[in-house]
């Protein structure tokens, strides 16, 4: 391992509901890097989600049958690490809200042990693992959405710029008004369609101006919403998890 | 006059009308835009403005941890000082009173001070009932007011109008509301200015009582505080001979010193300015000074409930400073009136169901959900209101409400998901069909408000944990190894 952290002896790998279901190659990617950073992270197959679009459509009572998988699977482990700013932001600050509304001290117990121990992948590589160049080359002109959660929830702040720049061959252009929600928004993007397609269109328009091939984040969902817009307009950008960024190396170059 | 927001429909209906206007898409990104800016820069300048804002919250956390201590010092200092102190429950009370105070007084018409509170309650519709004109003196009220409009932000109520728009109201409004705009007025902003100036200037002369908020009360000296920028306010509070402030109970700050921190907080906050122009200060009756007889009516209206709340109380905090509105990506498209209230934007979508209740109005259950919870609002917020975790706080409140009620669709999908993510083998099987889900979910109707406008990714072939089990984790062939 090339940290000196050495409490952290079990990784888990918290690959989230959307990119287990429909962005697996995300998580494969986290797989990549990690092992390629000497960490040998696991996959609890107990997994499920960690319940936010439950919680954040008011359905906390809902949650709780997530909630309990989430601590079962991760229970024991040293640091839970998860490709999303939005997942590791909801069991940090929204676990606990859950668990104390279901009136089950384990539960709370539990979700004591398992937040503080999660870590969105940004966080995990430069704060846990110290390192920032992660040997990883990807020859194209890329620009950066910080996703509101891992900005503003967790204040991940310029670690995914750190981690960008030193990927070789890649340069980073400035998106603008960059820090302003793209719109997603969970099931805000279905309530309120046309207010999240408004703002989407408007992230969607920054990005085109940059004249990057690719949009990266740290939260497909995010993703999903701005690279849904963009496919439709046939723009000829596609979007990108920062975790494959990361992974892809002169040997082994991701699509 | 007479416009109102009752009868509004839910947020995403009203949101999907506005965000049509052109105009208004374009005025009020411009507006905010413009404010964000000024904010951003004179905040900036203050190395201690985290410690501000703690101290913000923290003062007003003192004053609503011990409200009912606060608010009787509060009425003994006006009462020593002159002031007559009335407390309403309610909007009809208050209003009752203040129509009790102009007729005692004979008045037909009250000139008004930009107030939040009297907003809230309808007084002016109230008034006109009685037969009372309440003259708005502050610009942008009196451009909403001549317009038959409705306010659309706390600060800057006309924010959605622009200077043509204004010009076009001034033309052919204000004949029938007084002295007319000059014939030859053109969009120049001086203009405008002018032709209000004058206009107001023969309702300041000639009213004998006017109607005002207040920002802050002052438990220690039983002073009330007015923070404002044109002048307009001053005028109403020195020249006639009868003021009545309503003044929400939750406006009472323990001691004079405290306004240090928030005469700092709030024009920073509000207009970008770093000094108040404008700080009216009064405590009671000064005699031979100003007016002679001096009301003020403590309003509850729902801050009693909003108190009892847990984590929505600190919504009290707010000093309406308007900074959660001009950085909310959602205000910010679909403009203040969609919101259906006095109060819009972020802190109007947790306000307006603290005070009312949830469970009870479609369109009031509809606020909470009028956020993608990006947080920009709790960054800028100057008493550091947790209005995303209240917005999640309160969307269980509506769906507790409605348990036991015939499920709606979302309930049902809630509830499948709920099953769906208690076992990792039951969503391992649910994945299987992921593939026919997305091409499925282009024909089904709740998919369409995805589809409408967004490509749906094509989906995978094998979801991750798939992935994992038949690779073991990429050592057996795959990506991974």
């Amino acid at each position: 391992m090339c940290s000196g952290v050495e409490w952290i002896v079990r990784v888990a790998l918290q690959v989230t509901c959307i990119n287990d279901a429909l962005f697996p190659d995300t998580g494969k990617a986290v797989v990549t890097l990690l092992r390629r950073l000497g960490v040998d992270v696991e996959f609890p197959a107990g997994q499920t989600c960690c319940g936010q679009p439950m919680v954040n459509t008011g359905y906390l009572d809902e949650a709780v049958p997530a909630l309990r998988s989430y601590v079962d699977a991760f229970r024991g482990y040293d640091a839970i690490v998860t490709p999303s700013g939005s997942c590791a932001g909801s069991a940090r600050h929204q676990h606990q809200i859950v668990a104390r509304r279901s009136g089950d001290p384990e539960l709370v117990a539990a979700v004591e042990e398992t937040a503080p121990r999660v870590f969105e992948l940004t966080e995990f590589l430069v704060d846990q693992l110290g390192v920032t160049d992660v040997g990883a080359s990807f020859p194209h002109t890329v620009t950066y959405h910080p996703t509101c959660h891992s900005l503003r929830m967790l204040g991940v702040g310029d670690r995914p710029r750190l981690l960008l720049e030193q990927v070789k061959g890649l340069r980073l252009v400035e998106l603008p008004a960059a820090t302003e929600c793209c719109g997603f928004g969970g099931t805000f993007a279905l309530k309120n369609a046309d207010t999240s397609i408004a703002m989407g269109a408007d992230k969607a328009r920054h990005v085109r101006e940059t004249g990057a091939e690719v949009v990266v984040a740290g939260d497909n969902s995010c993703l999903m919403h701005i690279g849904g817009l963009l496919s439709r307009q046939r723009s000829g950008v596609r979007t990108m998890h920062l975790a494959e960024i990361l992974a892809a190396t002169e040997s082994a170059v991701v699509a | 006059m007479g416009a109102t927001f009752v009868g509004m429909p839910v947020f995403p209906v009203a949101a999907r009308a506005a965000l049509a206007d052109t105009q208004l898409r374009h005025n009020l990104a411009h507006a905010t835009g413009t404010i964000r800016g000024k904010r951003a820069r004179v905040v900036g300048e203050v190395t201690d403005w985290e410690d501000l804002r703690t101290a913000g919250a923290a003062i007003k956390d003192v004053a609503l941890a011990d409200l009912e201590q606060h608010l009787v010092q509060l009425e003994a200092r006006l009462t020593e000082q002159g002031a007559v102190v009335h407390w309403a429950r309610d909007g009809d009370e208050a209003n009752r009173i203040v129509a009790d105070i102009a007729k005692a007084h004979q008045v037909d018409e009250v000139v008004k001070v930009k107030s939040m509170a009297t907003q809230e309650i309808g007084l002016n519709e109230a008034l006109a009932e009685e037969g009372i004109a309440a003259w708005e003196t502050d610009l942008a009220e009196l451009i909403v007011q001549l317009g038959d409009d409705l306010p659309s932000h706390i600060l800057v109520p006309a924010i959605h109008r622009n200077r043509a728009e204004i010009r076009r109201i001034f033309l052919d409004r204000m004949s029938s509301a007084g002295r007319p705009a000059p014939a030859t007025l053109t969009d120049d902003p001086p203009e405008l200015a002018a032709a209000a100036r004058l206009h107001l200037r023969e309702k300041f002369l000639r009213a004998k009582m006017a109607v005002s908020g207040a920002n802050f009360a002052v438990a220690e000296t039983g002073t009330l505080v007015v923070v404002e920028s044109e002048g307009n306010g001053r005028m109403c509070l020195t020249l006639p001979e009868v003021l009545v402030s309503v003044v929400g109970i939750e406006k009472v700050v323990p001691t004079w010193a405290d306004l240090d921190v928030f005469l700092r907080l709030l024009p920073r906050s509000s207009t970008g300015e770093r000094m108040n122009p404008y700080t009216s200060t009064w405590a009671g009756v000064t005699p031979g000074d100003g007016p002679q007889e001096v009301h003020v009516v403590l309003l509850d209206n729902g801050r009693t409930r909003a108190l009892a709340d847990d984590l929505g109380r600190q919504a009290l905090r707010c000093i309406r400073c308007s900074a959660c509105l001009n950085v909310c990506p959602v205000y910010e498209r679909v403009g203040g009136h969609a919101y259906g209230s006095v109060y819009p934007g972020p802190i109007g979508a947790i306000l307006n169901p603290l005070l009312h209740g949830v469970g009870e109005n479609a369109q009031t259950d509809s606020l909470p959900y009028a956020s993608s919870l990006c947080g920009a609002c709790y960054e800028v917020c100057p008493v550091k209101i947790d209005i995303p975790s209240i917005l999640v706080d309160l969307r269980a409140q509506v769906v507790d409400a409605h348990r036991g009620q015939r499920p709606k669709v979302e309930a049902v999908a809630m509830k499948g998901a709920s099953a769906t993510f208690g076992s990792a083998k039951r969503l391992g099987f649910a994945e299987r069909f992921a593939r026919l889900g997305t091409s499925m979910a282009r024909r089904i109707p709740v998919a369409s408000a995805w589809t409408g406008a967004r490509d749906l990714p094509s989906g995978p072939t094998e979801s991750f944990r798939a992935w994992w089990r038949r690779t073991d984790g990429g050592r057996n062939g795959g990506r991974g190894e």
